[in-house]
């Protein structure tokens, strides 16, 4: 053994006490759902870690009446001062169990514990006491004096950042004064069902938030339900679409967070070291599953050799495996759906023409897995250039100028992040002007924050979430009579 | 419109090997110049990040054994104080021989780090322990000596090529040298260059063998990690062995992010030209655990075999009694304390 193959260093599940049961969170409490239940696995071992309950119809009617009922009789009659005190209460909250949360979180989605613990677990107590701050302050949202909030919302949440995800959608409709129906995804309800178990410990009023758990129908019927007034939506293109086309006509609003194919861009005076390490975190963090993440890669042709060599090298030092492991850089994929699609695509891509590479690591025997690769030789008509694989493949196509850079960045029916890197400020902020992404990062990749937007252009959705813009989409402007006219 | 291209040369420098074969024949300050302006920035953010990562690696159990052995192995056990004696060197060295008296099975650190009137003292007091005698065998403590002036540099060639020469003389083994600093922040890359080659050539000894030249760069002086990576890429082609972040005397001494982006250079001139040049930290790098960090940084940024007293070293005092601590803990499975390590 030699050092590099450091002695394991697993992350405890001790801390955890899950139930071998979880129903659904309706009205403030759990309670068994009429579906058929189903199990959560850990997609690292394809083990068992407790069984689900999952909504019908009639589950789904209750928890929209228990989130009406709150909103007329509670939450809509609080201050914002006292909705605020409940969101920083959350906040605190997950910060004292976040070793939970993260291990939670690693067990169910198969992230390396290093990022539940470092990421996501922290970015959501975050969310939460940035949305607190604002829950009082609704007048300077930007809609004008006394904005209203909507009523109840519907909203549906996929499995790549479980927890964050959750927070990305409650913080902000809470604050805003809206209470909330919300669904995990089906692979992935674990951390959504211990938050259910923190809302009660703040004593948040009952059906203020309801979770409810199953598969795409459950969601279906969440979006579909008459008495909703607004729907989030964080997911697939395919599946925002059917959103769309179902909520088109009703007087329901709208926010669409979808799928992207985001390029990150690396001029040849890009500071090289930490533009690999930009481009590893681009595509590999949380293994490539990530909607924003810089999936293409846009290289200067000068430094195309260079850029690529170093690249295989630094991958062939990531560390893939067991998630719980406290040095694991890669963890496992999601599902064994996600891990065919990225089989599939890849082996596309090698039909097409392209080159691919992998780094060289032993993949444990059970569960989910797929090492890091890159595509070589990949033209923008490639499909892995233009379909999501939502996987850690990065695909590798040049350019010889700016303007084909922007060109070739352009290029996609998706519009969600971009990255850039040179050492140059001006040509980055040109180059930034001409992108049709909602994020651009400079000189690094994938940096989240509370307070800025996020969201996209074309088919990656619409409506943004965090910062003042996030707060936005659960508020209304004030209604007002032309009689009385007049500012307050 | 043509250009004058002798002019365009400028003022040779010290031809120095490995310069000719990176740069090319035609070697001038100007030539140096636009070779050390050519590469490629560090983006400071990225940098710090990275770092910040590779300090999160939790090394445990085995791993963690071998890592504070291999620690003492690595270092270089230095008192470099005005208030120096011969008695307090002897001190030094006996504790460079035996780290923890109460546990022999405790490896022998890499070198003793004196000034340069230390040396005879340190050579005496090492005796048959020292690397160049016949009875070490392989292993063996080196003495290494700072010299040209330093810490700060100032002082003229003369007295800095005199300053190296007499330790190497007196028997030191390895060579820590400070580069001007003045000179390299206003421009003036030749001069530095030419005295570090000139440095080099006052470290070989009367029968042709060479004292191994460690650079120090005081990258707390040099404020920038663009600074810090020219600087290492010129301390390289001068013809160092080593560079070194840090006299020790200047904070902030040495950093795991000024470490990383100087182990960056080293890999891509092994990269380049298949040479391995060492890595030194000094200064500031205390515990135990501080010093694992740079372990990992050392084997996930050139690779585990960087990992051996010829490439990498840490310039440390305190450190070694925590590294003795932990590994009593490690042994007993308890802390013990300051009463149960040796001072030097």
């Amino acid at each position: 053994m030699t050092f590099l193959d450091y002695a394991p260093a697993p992350e405890s599940t001790a801390i955890l006490n899950l139930k071998s049961e979880y129903g659904l969170f309706i009205n403030g409490e759990f309670r068994p759902g009429n579906g058929e239940s189903f199990k959560t696995i850990s997609p690292a071992t394809e083990k068992q870690i407790s069984t689900i309950s999952c909504a019908d119809e009639k589950d789904v009617d209750s928890a929209v009446a228990a989130a009406r009922k709150a909103y007329e009789r509670t939450w809509s009659k609080l201050s914002g001062a006292d909705r605020g005190k409940y969101l920083f209460r959350i906040a605190r909250l997950v910060q004292e169990r976040s070793r939970e949360l993260a291990v939670a979180e690693s067990l169910d989605n198969g992230k390396p514990i290093k990022e539940s613990r470092d990421v996501d677990i922290p970015m959501v107590a975050a969310w939460f006491f940035y949305y607190a701050g604002w829950a009082d302050k609704l007048d300077y949202a930007g809609l004008g004096p006394d904005p209203r909030s909507l009523g109840v919302a519907a909203q549906v949440i996929p499995w790549n950042f479980p927890l964050l995800m959750l927070a990305w959608k409650i913080a902000p409709a809470l604050a805003a004064g809206n209470t909330v129906v919300l669904k995990p995804a089906e692979t992935t309800p674990l951390t959504a069902l211990l938050f259910a178990e923190i809302l009660q410990q703040a004593d948040l009023p009952d059906g203020v938030v309801n979770i409810i758990t199953g598969a795409g129908e459950t969601g279906s019927d969440l979006v579909n339900h008459p008495d909703v007034n607004k729907v989030a939506f964080t997911g697939s293109t395919a599946v925002g679409r059917q959103i769309a086309r179902s909520t088109a006509g009703t007087a329901k609003k709208l926010t669409l967070e979808l799928g992207g194919k985001g390029a990150n861009i690396v001029f040849d005076d890009a500071p090289i070291d930490q533009a690999i390490e930009g481009i590893v975190n681009g595509i590999f963090f949380n293994q490539g599953q990530v909607c924003c993440a810089g999936s293409r890669l846009l290289v200067q042709e000068s430094v195309h050799d260079e850029v690529v060599d170093r690249l295989k090298a630094r991958l062939s030092t990531l560390r893939i495996g067991d998630p719980l492991d406290k040095n694991t850089d890669i963890g496992a994929i999601n599902s064994a759906s996600q891990l065919g699609r990225m089989r599939e695509l890849s082996d596309i891509g090698e039909q097409e023409g392209a080159d691919r590479w992998s780094a060289d690591c032993v993949l444990p025997s059970e569960g989910f897995w797929f090492p890091p690769t890159i595509f070589t030789n990949v033209s923008t008509s490639h499909r892995i250039a233009r379909d999501e694989i939502f996987g850690p493949v990065l695909s590798v196509l040049t350019f010889r100028t700016p303007a084909e850079a922007i060109a070739k960045a352009n290029n996609t029916p998706y519009g969600l992040s971009a990255g850039i890197w040179s050492d140059k400020g001006s040509r980055v902020l040109a180059v930034a002007d001409k992108l049709r992404a909602g994020v651009i990062w400079a000189n690094t990749f994938n940096k989240f924050d509370p307070a800025s937007p996020f969201g996209g252009y074309k088919e990656s959705g619409y409506g943004r979430e965090g910062g003042r813009h996030g707060l936005a989409a659960y508020l209304a402007p004030a209604y007002r009579t032309a009689a009385k006219g007049g500012r307050k | 419109m043509t250009m004058d291209i002798s002019a365009a040369g400028g003022t040779s420098i010290a031809p120095a090997a490995r310069a000719l074969d990176v740069i090319g024949a035609d070697l001038t300050e100007r030539s140096l110049r636009r070779y050390l302006e050519g590469i490629a920035g560090v983006d400071a953010v990225g940098l710090e990040a990275r770092a910040e990562a590779l300090g999160t690696r939790s090394i445990k159990t085995t791993s963690k054994a071998w890592a504070l052995d291999r620690i003492i192995a690595l270092t270089d056990l230095t008192t470099l104080e005005g208030a120096d004696t011969p008695g307090k060197v002897r001190s030094l060295v006996a504790k460079a021989r035996v780290p923890d008296p109460d546990d022999l099975s405790t490896p022998q650190v890499a070198a003793v780090c004196v000034y340069g009137d230390m040396v005879p003292y340190a050579l005496q007091a090492l005796g048959g322990a020292h690397a160049g005698s016949t009875t070490a065998g392989s292993g063996g403590i080196n003495i290494a000596a700072v010299a040209t002036a330093f810490p700060s540099g100032r002082a003229s060639r003369a007295v800095k090529l005199a300053d190296t020469a007499e330790a190497v003389a007196a028997g030191a083994d390895e060579i820590d040298m400070v580069i001007d600093r003045g000179a390299f922040l206003s421009g003036r890359y030749g001069e530095v260059f030419d005295e570090i080659v000139a440095v080099k050539e006052a470290c070989r000894r009367d029968d042709g063998t060479y004292a191994h030249l460690k650079v120090i760069l005081e990258t707390g002086e040099l404020n920038t990690y663009d600074n810090v990576r020219r600087a290492s890429w010129l301390a390289i082609l001068a013809g160092g062995d080593f560079i070194k972040t840090s006299t020790g005397k200047v904070a902030p001494a040495a950093t795991l992010p000024v470490t990383l982006s100087m182990l960056e250079v080293v890999r891509d001139w092994h990269r380049l030209t298949g040479e391995k040049i060492g890595v030194k930290p000094a200064g500031g790098i205390r515990t135990s655990k501080a010093a694992i960090k740079y372990l990992v940084t050392v084997a996930e940024t050139v690779g585990e075999e960087w990992l051996q007293p010829d490439l990498f070293r840490f310039g440390a005092s305190s450190l070694l009694n925590d590294v003795i601590l932990q590994r009593q803990k490690l042994a007993s499975g308890h802390y013990s304390g300051s009463s149960y390590v040796t001072i030097d």
